[in-house]
């Protein structure tokens, strides 16, 4: 089993890396661009079979090491 | 005297900490291995600089879970975050807050001022000193939710704020002197660094042990390590 995870900074967090990421963006030429936050994507192989097993230690293994809730959010995806 | 300097792959200032600590202070300092699970009956524990783990995942996200954590915790005396110790014992949970990539994102490797604020066994007889310090960081923004700034200030565990020379605080993040940022990392509250509840426990992203020696261009971090010989040799 496959799952993703996605850390990302919390909203009142500042995102200097996003911010210039945006202005790379809008340098190119996208002056559409008003706004881009950086985070994280980590891809972890699972043996367990149990979709809501898998869920259940995803959340842990989040709020354990994954994110830092003083100044990350996360949310992954399974299957 | 007994200090001990923990040490993780990738820590680069245990060095420093070790010689700060034994050669300038006299103690009886000694390293830690990350695999170690016993301190070894220290008076007191340095958590050195550098980039443990290489920075993996977040800076001192994986040293939290390394054999000697434990022992850390368990630790009832002194300890002393620096840099990439004071990330540390934030992931760790013996300190609030977090350390966020600098503001301007680049690597801050300079002299600061900072202005002692809060008393405790690192920082006794200290309250209003400007201490001339350097800093190397990029990850080194302090960051922590209204709530536990409120707690901080209140309870008065702000330890160190980043200040101009003569010892004023900046008026934003983006106040100058000489030319860079007074503030050099967009710290909220200019804090660069604070004590536990107890404040047994000190965390700071300046190097007072990189400036124990005239030589190096400041003794002004000395002035920490006296402070907690007198504190473990009144006790």
């Amino acid at each position: 089993m496959k799952a993703t995870v996605y850390v990302t900074l919390k909203e009142e967090v500042l995102d200097p890396q996003g911010d210039a990421v945006r202005r790379a963006l809008r340098a190119l030429g996208f002056e559409d661009v008003e706004g881009v936050r950086v985070g994280k994507l980590i891809e972890i192989e699972l043996s367990a079979e149990d979709t809501a097993q898998a869920r259940d230690e995803l959340s842990q293994m989040c709020a354990k090491l994954l994110a830092n809730p003083v100044i990350e959010d996360f949310r992954f995806e399974v299957g | 005297m007994r200090i001990a300097v923990l040490q993780f792959p990738g820590s680069n200032a245990d060095w420093d900490a070790l010689h700060a600590a034994r050669d300038v202070l006299g103690a009886d300092a000694y390293y830690v291995f990350h695999k170690d699970t016993d301190l070894r009956h220290p008076d007191a524990v340095l958590v050195p600089g550098g980039f443990s783990y290489g920075d993996y995942l977040r800076p001192g996200a994986i040293a939290g879970y390394s054999p000697i954590a434990a022992a850390l915790r368990a630790f009832d005396g002194p300890i002393l975050g620096i840099c990439n110790g004071f990330q540390i014992l934030t992931e760790l949970g013996l300190l609030p807050g977090a350390l966020a990539r600098n503001a301007h994102l680049r690597f801050e490797c300079r002299f600061v001022h900072v202005r002692t604020e809060a008393e405790g066994p690192f920082t006794r007889g200290m309250r209003g000193r400007v201490l001339r310090v350097p800093i190397a960081h990029a990850d080194g923004r302090y960051h922590c939710d209204d709530e536990t700034l409120r707690r901080l200030e209140a309870e008065g565990r702000v330890a160190f704020r980043y200040c101009a020379r003569d010892g004023h605080l900046p008026a934003d993040t983006a106040d100058t002197e000489d030319g860079l940022p007074i503030n050099p990392n967009g710290s909220r509250a200019h804090i660069a660094g604070i004590y536990d509840a107890r404040f047994r426990i000190l965390g700071m992203m300046p190097h007072p042990e990189r400036a124990c020696e005239t030589i190096l261009g400041s003794d002004d971090g000395l002035s920490l390590f006296a402070s907690l010989r007198r504190h473990l040799e009144a006790q």
